[in-house]
């Protein structure tokens, strides 16, 4: 990669010497062009993935990014974390697949740590149902040549030994998956190091730049207008989690997308208590503890369609039951931050990643909860979409069109059992 | 946490209320007659309005009847409260004076 | 031990009360009304941490909820506590507390190594290396993990109790300094319900540690009669350690009030919907920022006067007083008159004028104008500091250095409005450019910010303000204003000069040489750290902060943040607030999880239902599975038995005697009104028109996606009267569907919804004895086949109770239904059990249950579906009607509906009959070596069938339909049995015996 300074022990020591004064920036700060090859509108994990596997794969570095705040500032910088790929059905478990084999090469490939820690990701069983619906999972995931595991309550015990395990429980722990590969990555670093990776390839990328209408002639798409005035390209992504429908309806496309504030919180660092990361889908508890001590919880999504990045205060206490139910031993932790940020749902819990209607306008989003996961690999299918300009078969499957033909790929997995 | 005021039982917390999504979206009286496309647009497409917005919400641990909200999905600020089958508030659905 | 520094009068402490606590190990003696920064520094202990990052030593910096050095473990065993500053902590008697984050102890750590590497760690220095070999991230990432974290975590469980408050007001006053009191006095005077919060013990706030003068009198005088008017006020609530820590929407706001071990409640959370609200939220003060201004001794200017004057405790014997205000010199005045001996003021500004430096300067103290402290000696103890006359600019120093004895600073930087909560409300702050501060922009919500929180300093227009905001706030939420004319106490105003901000304090050094210039002393983040990140491109202030972990401690940068903004636009050339503010984001200071879970926890974690026969089952060894909230028995474990050996019992008896089955968690709805059956029309699949009085009909129940959502029985019990039954899991769902669609799009329907599930107690009689056994307890319903035919009810009285009778049937048995109010359910189950003995009556639970009916290849909604599914793919396709619409029916016929190899249900027969599949395992057809292998399908149920003497399973399959007979493979970990594809129907498919 020309022009990027390689980071290293050997850099950093060189650096000390001259009292860190020399580094240079990470990125360049360009005013936008008048024209691109590639507009991609949002600079979040997934937009700054798509510059930069379009500058990588498909040699295109005729790119800009619009950001209309800073770059990584939305849900790339709210999320918990978690990447992992144990995903039931075949197209998702393929798709958060690469996206995870992509995060495992990352830190060399744009020579940035993203502090990728696989210390494996845990997923509760409360009931039989949820037990059945586990083996179901791990089986499908395990003939996907992906690894996961079933453990029994001793195994999960051993492995997180401050969960409540009693058998009186209110939510029992009957078992649990586990896939080891799993574990979390630094949010910002993914960003900023695609931004930085992307820079150097030539991409341009331009924070504080919000784009206001999606410039279209007849039925195909021609560049933007932006708060920094109008930018043309024959191509437009928007990838702006949260604000999906919003820049579609620019286009006049509809989607079957809602926004909802999803919150997330930390505790006071502590010293390590525990190691992997535990979720259980059942009660909304997702917890892990990140490198500085501090405990990470996220929560479910607030009930009501809202662009505030905010949320309301039971939404918080609820999960704070369900987490104290299930790690009694941190009731007398403290909460040191809360905040929000706004996910987009799609009917199927699963994204929307292909073409629209409108010539040269490609659509990535309604990643809903889950889309920190999926940020390299939904950067790579999308760069491969816009390229090409169709599919790759990894996101194929994902295109807008299965809401018509009811092709779902519905990761709600089944309601409660009913009987 | 948000204060709605149910038709019937008056000011509640948000918590004693589930919301419904967008208002106003008739079932088609003939769904036969509909293309894929038409039917999916029924079934999923919503409208997701940043700024006012009108939806449905239902007071489930009180009354347990549906009415509509007008609200801001960027302020939160609840503009008006009407009945089911009541006409959507015209100018009351007013721009937000907030923005953050 | 004595206490060193403690001044023999004056104060807020009750030195009649002696405590003893210990730090670290050693003892001390403190007082009441002290906390446990107070009491340390009565006894010399200014060492009481360790960074974060650089282990370097730390003393207490503040009086206050912005403490960044003190956060101490307190207690040990179940009720310890991690983290909590000092300054926070109320002392008790047998208090005991330790540093945290340090070993082996806070005077010598081992972890300081990181300090004399410092240089090789600047701001996100992780970053940049440990990436090679990559793999070894893990075990970098380790080490750093052991040395990251503050205090540790309890192992045991909570002994304590949290509690909930809910509350409206018309006017909440967050704060007790005296601008809220004003504000609470004005508003209270007008009959208002007012809550006025203090996050401390005592209310007075700033008064509390200050020598201020209201009506000519001590201004805790004015305090103490404030605080009486308002106890006598019937509507006022006075809520003191209560902390105002969150600012949501419709203003909604949370409390957290600190109760105290000793009593029933640790902590209460106080929910309260607001009319107004009064932000007297205070004002944080500024640290200054300059070489190593992070030493033990080097403390808030304020700070320093309020351990003088509130706790009568003197922070050090010789004092520098470093400033770019007139407020600081306040902090001279009281130490010298508390027997401090106040070296000099070292002042940023050139000619201090105000009446404070004029008083100073009458008192004998030395003021150095212009000046600036470049170094501070000592490491774990500031013994010198060195200063230095700042040039023409501000921007260097010159001349030669003069060292100056001290073992106290107290520096001041002026004050930051406290905007945490106005912030959280959706208010933006403004930049007051001429004050170099951020202070309340507008209102977003019914609030205003009153006192120091609005950027007024002086006491007089303090009180000024609070009393017309209390005023106007009583007047907004409706009250009338009061007829009594209300006197502003009088106060004699001091006339202060402006502030020079000098965001980084210039030395002998550059910014990042040698020195360290610590702008967030709780994460050790340096101002060339946020010069770095500038620097590096990280230019918005979010990317600062994440880039540096500016702000981002348990401190939440109260006293860091704009100094961190600023320097940042410094770098960037900009002014500041076109850098941006940062979002103050709930809680205001920690919340303990407790406190926001109440009483959440436990037992009450989730409602748990329990059918009226529970305690018999549990008495009958019944093991129970959790459906939703209820608790169903799953199997009767007799001893000596597994649970196979159990269920294969209660399997046999259902088919060969009699077996009970306890069904009333099954949902039940009374649906009655003109056009009930036209709302079955509608939800339902198939045609209700013709079913007849005291008939019973099967019912599916689609998703607008046409996907199965629920099934159950129905009954028409009259001529507008129907009883619908819905799974257990779904009861509720199914309830607020057909209200949903009845209220919001057919509200022309004339039909009344009435959920009856817990009305009724529901016992299952299934078996070839069940009718002998029915028999014996009723009179008045005539169970003959024919005159109660399959799919029919009857109502009458069974063992004298009054019941409704249903001839249905999940097992594939002759089986009735019997419902009889709940509260006759055990008595029933009772008669039946005692009467049923000579058939050999074998109660049997919900795994029976699934066997059975597999064994007729019945679904179970969320089993075999999972909301992919349609009745196609079940092979329902007779129960969907071709003559009338129903929810979902366009659905079916979408293209990925009428697709041919949708994955279909089947049953499945090991080829090793003992064998039984585990449910939810993968199917494939074509065995290959190693995964990936295409998947086929998925095992839904499987038992090991006693009746049948194998196993028996039930699948979805792609194109299953088609491949009955085919052989396919389920690899499991250890062995990969084979099983043939069958029809699911695997006992009695005729179903003779349902209607024998």
């Amino acid at each position: 990669m020309k022009g990027m300074t390689r980071y290293s022990i050997f850099s950093l020591v060189r650096n000390a010497i001259g009292y860190h004064e020399g580094w240079p920036r990470a990125w360049r700060s360009p005013e936008p062009r008048e024209t691109y090859d590639v507009i991609v509108i949002g600079g979040g994990g997934h937009g700054l993935a798509t510059a930069y596997y379009l500058a990588k794969e498909h040699g295109i570095t005729n790119v800009a990014v619009l950001e209309k705040s800073w770059l990584g500032g939305g849900n790339t910088g709210r999320n918990t974390t978690i990447v992992r790929s144990n995903y039931l059905w075949d197209e998702s478990a393929a798709l958060y697949e690469k996206s995870l084999q992509l995060f495992e090469g990352m830190t060399p490939d744009i020579n940035f740590n993203i502090m990728l820690s696989q210390r494996g990701v845990i997923n509760l069983a409360h009931n039989l149902h949820d037990l059945r619906e586990l083996t179901r999972r791990v089986g499908a995931i395990r003939l996907n040549g992906i690894d996961s595991e079933v453990l029994n309550t001793q195994q999960v015990k051993a492995m997180v030994p401050i969960l409540n395990c009693q058998p009186d429980a209110r939510y029992p722990v009957l078992g649990a998956s586990l896939q080891r590969r799993a574990g979390v990555a630094r949010h910002d670093a993914i960003a900023w190091g695609l931004a930085r990776a992307a820079d150097a390839r030539g991409v341009d990328i331009i924070q504080n730049c919000e784009v206001t209408g999606i410039l279209r002639d007849g039925g195909r798409v021609t560049g933007v207008e932006t708060t920094r005035g109008t930018i043309r390209a024959p191509k437009v992504g928007i990838v702006v989690a949260g604000h999906t429908s919003v820049l579609a309806a620019m286009a006049g496309i509809r989607l079957p997308i809602q926004s909802h504030p999803l919150q997330a919180m930390v505790s006071e660092p502590v010293k390590p208590v525990i190691d992997t990361v535990v979720m259980s889908g059942a009660v909304h508890v997702y917890v892990s503890q990140s490198d500085r001590g501090e405990l990470l919880l996220g929560a479910g999504i607030d009930g009501f369609n809202s662009y505030a990045p905010r949320g309301s205060l039971p939404v918080i206490e609820q999960q704070m039951a369900a987490c104290l139910e299930l790690f009694p031993i941190f009731s007398r932790l403290r909460v040191m931050r809360t905040w929000g940020g706004i996910v987009d749902v799609c009917p199927d819990a699963s994204p929307i990643i292909g073409k629209t209607p409108v010539e040269g306008l490609y659509i990535n989003g309604g990643w809903g909860t889950g889309g920190f996961k999926a940020t390299p690999g939904s950067g790579w299918v999308f760069a491969h979409t816009m390229a090409q300009d169709r599919p790759h078969p990894l996101n194929e499957p994902f295109a807008l069109e299965r809401f018509t033909t009811g092709a779902l790929i519905d990761e709600h997995g089944a309601a409660a059992v009913a009987h | 946490m948000l204060l709605i005021s149910c038709p019937w039982c008056g000011a509640r917390d948000e918590t004693e209320f589930s919301c419904g999504g967008e208002a106003h979206i008739a079932r088609p009286a003939d769904p036969n007659a509909l293309s894929d496309a038409e039917w999916a647009d029924y079934l999923f497409m919503r409208k997701n309005t940043r700024g006012p917005y009108l939806e449905r919400w239902v007071h489930t641990a009180g009354c347990r009847r549906w009415f509509n909200v007008a609200r801001d999905t960027v302020t939160n600020e609840i503009t008006a409260v009407y009945k089911m089958g009541a006409k959507p508030p015209r100018a009351r659905a007013k721009a937000s004076r907030r923005k953050r | 031990m004595a206490q060193s520094h403690r001044l023999s009068d004056g104060g807020r402490i009750d030195r009649e009360q002696p405590l003893g606590f210990t730090f670290n190990g050693k003892s001390y003696q403190g007082y009441a009304g002290d906390t446990l920064a107070s009491a340390l520094l009565a006894n010399g202990v200014m060492l009481v941490g360790r960074s974060f990052k650089y282990h370097r030593p730390r003393g207490i910096l503040s009086a206050g909820v912005e403490e960044t050095n003190a956060p101490v473990q307190l207690e040990t065993g179940p009720r310890t506590e991690p983290n909590l500053p000092a300054t926070e902590i109320e002392l008790y008697d047998g208090l005991s507390a330790a540093s945290v984050n340090c070993w082996p102890s806070v005077e010598i750590d081992a972890m300081e190594v990181n300090d004399l590497l410092s240089r090789l760690m600047p701001a996100a220095f992780y970053y940049k290396t440990f990436m090679w070999p990559a793999r070894f991230w893990m075990s970098y990432e380790k080490a750093i993990r052991q040395a990251a974290g503050l205090g540790t975590t309890p192992v045991h469980r909570d002994p304590d109790r949290y509690d909930k408050m809910h509350l409206h007001c018309d006017v909440l006053v967050a704060g007790g300094g005296p601008a809220g009191l004003a504000a609470a006095l004005a508003a209270g005077r007008t009959g208002a319900r007012v809550v006025i919060a203090e996050q401390q013990a005592e209310f007075g706030g700033a008064l509390l540690g200050e020598r201020d003068e209201i009506d000519g009198a001590p201004a805790i005088e004015w305090v103490a009669a404030a605080l009486a008017e308002l106890a006598a006020m019937p509507e006022v609530r006075l809520l003191p350690r209560t902390t105002v820590f969150g600012y949501y929407d419709h203003n909604f706001v949370a409390l957290l009030e600190h109760r105290g071990d000793t009593v029933g409640t640790r902590k209460r959370l106080w929910k309260v919907r607001v009319k107004q609200t009064v932000l007297a939220t205070g004002a944080i003060e500024r640290p200054l920022v300059f070489a190593d201004n992070d030493r033990p001794g080097i403390m808030l200017a304020g700070a320093a006067r309020t351990y003088a004057n509130r706790f009568a405790v003197t922070p050090g014997r010789r004092a520098v007083i470093f400033t770019n205000n007139d407020d600081a010199y306040r902090t001279a005045l009281d130490l010298k008159a508390a027997g401090v001996e106040v070296a000099c003021v070292v002042d940023l500004r050139g000619d201090p004028d105000g009446d404070l430096p004029d008083r100073a300067d009458a008192q004998g103290i030395e003021v150095l104008g212009g000046w600036a402290v470049t170094a501070v000696h000592g490491r774990k103890r500031v013994n010198a500091v060195e200063v230095m006359a700042l040039d023409a600019s501000g921007e260097a120093v010159d001349g030669e250095p003069r060292r100056i004895d001290c073992d106290l600073v107290c520096v001041s930087g002026g004050w930051n409005p406290t905007l945490h909560l106005f912030s959280q409300s959706g208010g933006r702050a403004r930049f007051d450019a001429a004050r170099s501060l951020f202070v309340p922009g507008d209102s977003m919500q019914a609030e205003c910010s009153v006192g120091a929180a609005n950027g007024t300093f002086g006491l007089a227009s303090c009180l000024t303000e609070g009393h017309e905001a209390g005023a106007a706030a009583a007047a907004g939420a409706g009250r009338r204003r009061s007829q009594k004319r209300i006197s502003v106490p009088r106060v004699a105003e001091t006339v202060e000069g402006a502030w020079r901000n000098l965001w980084v304090v210039p030395g002998k050094h550059p910014v990042g040489r040698r020195a360290k210039h610590f702008v967030d002393l709780h994460n050790d983040v340096t101002a060339a750290d946020i010069q770095l990140s500038a620097r590096e491109g990280y230019e918005s202030v979010e990317h600062t902060k994440r880039y540096t972990t500016l702000g981002m401690g348990p401190d939440q940068g109260k006293t860091s943040n704009i100094a961190g903004l600023a320097i940042l636009a410094r770098e960037r050339g900009a002014d500041i607030p076109d850098v941006g503010t940062t979002t103050f984001r709930p809680p205001y200071t920690p919340v303990t999880f407790g406190a926001l879970a109440g009483r959440d926890i436990g037992p009450l974690a989730d409602p748990v239902r329990r059918t009226p026969m529970h305690h018999w089952h549990e008495r009958a060894g019944a093991v129970f599975e959790d459906v939703g909230q209820w608790k169903r028995p799953r199997y009767y474990h007799r001893p000596s038995e597994t649970m196979g050996d159990a269920v294969d019992r209660e399997c046999l008896a259902a088919r060969n005697s009699v077996a009970i089955l306890d069904a009333s968690t099954l949902g039940k709805i009374d649906i009655q009104g003109p056009d009930a059956a036209e709302l079955l029309n509608r939800v339902y699949t198939n045609a209700w028109d013709a079913l007849a009085v005291d008939r019973c009909r099967y019912g599916l129940m689609l998703g607008e996606d046409g996907m199965v959502m629920d099934d159950g029985v129905t009954a028409r019990l009259g001529e507008n009267r129907y009883l619908m039954t819905t799974t257990t899991g779904n009861a509720a769902r199914v309830m607020g569907w057909l209200e949903e669609w009845l209220q919001t799009e057919w509200p022309e329907l004339k039909v009344h919804l009435t959920s009856v599930t817990e009305q009724w107690a529901t016992v299952t009689l299934s078996g070839p004895h069940a009718r002998r056994l029915l028999g014996a307890f009723t009179t008045d319903i005539d169970l003959d086949a024919k005159a109660f035919p399959f799919m029919s009810l009857r109502q009458g009285t069974v063992a004298g109770i009054p019941a409704r009778v249903f001839r249905i049937s999940f097992t594939g048995e002759s089986s009735f239904e019997i419902n009889v109010p709940a509260g006759y359910g055990l008595a029933l189950w009772t008669a039946l059990m005692g009467a049923g003995e000579k058939y050999g009556i074998t109660p049997y639970g919900t795994e029976a249950m699934h066997v059975l009916r597999a064994e007729k290849g019945f679904i179970i909604v969320g089993q075999e579906t999972d909301g992919t599914v349609t009745p196609v793919d079940l092979g329902m396709d007779w129960v969907l009607s071709k003559k009338k619409d129903f929810i979902g029916k366009r659905s079916l016929d979408r293209a990925d509906c009428q697709r041919l190899d949708r994955k279909q249900l089947v049953g499945l027969l090991t080829e090793d009959p003992n064998s039984v599949l585990p449910e939810g395992a993968q199917i494939v057809s074509e065995l290959r070596d190693k995964p990936p292998m295409p998947m086929i399908g998925h095992v839904t149920s499987s038992y090991f069938s006693a009746n049948l003497g194998r196993s028996i399973a039930l699948a979805l399959v792609k194109d299953g339909r088609a491949r009955q007979g085919q052989t396919v493979h389920v690899p499991l970990d250890d062995r990969t049995p084979r099983a043939v594809i069958a029809d699911p129907a695997f006992y009695d498919p005729e179903g003779d015996r349902l209607h024998g």
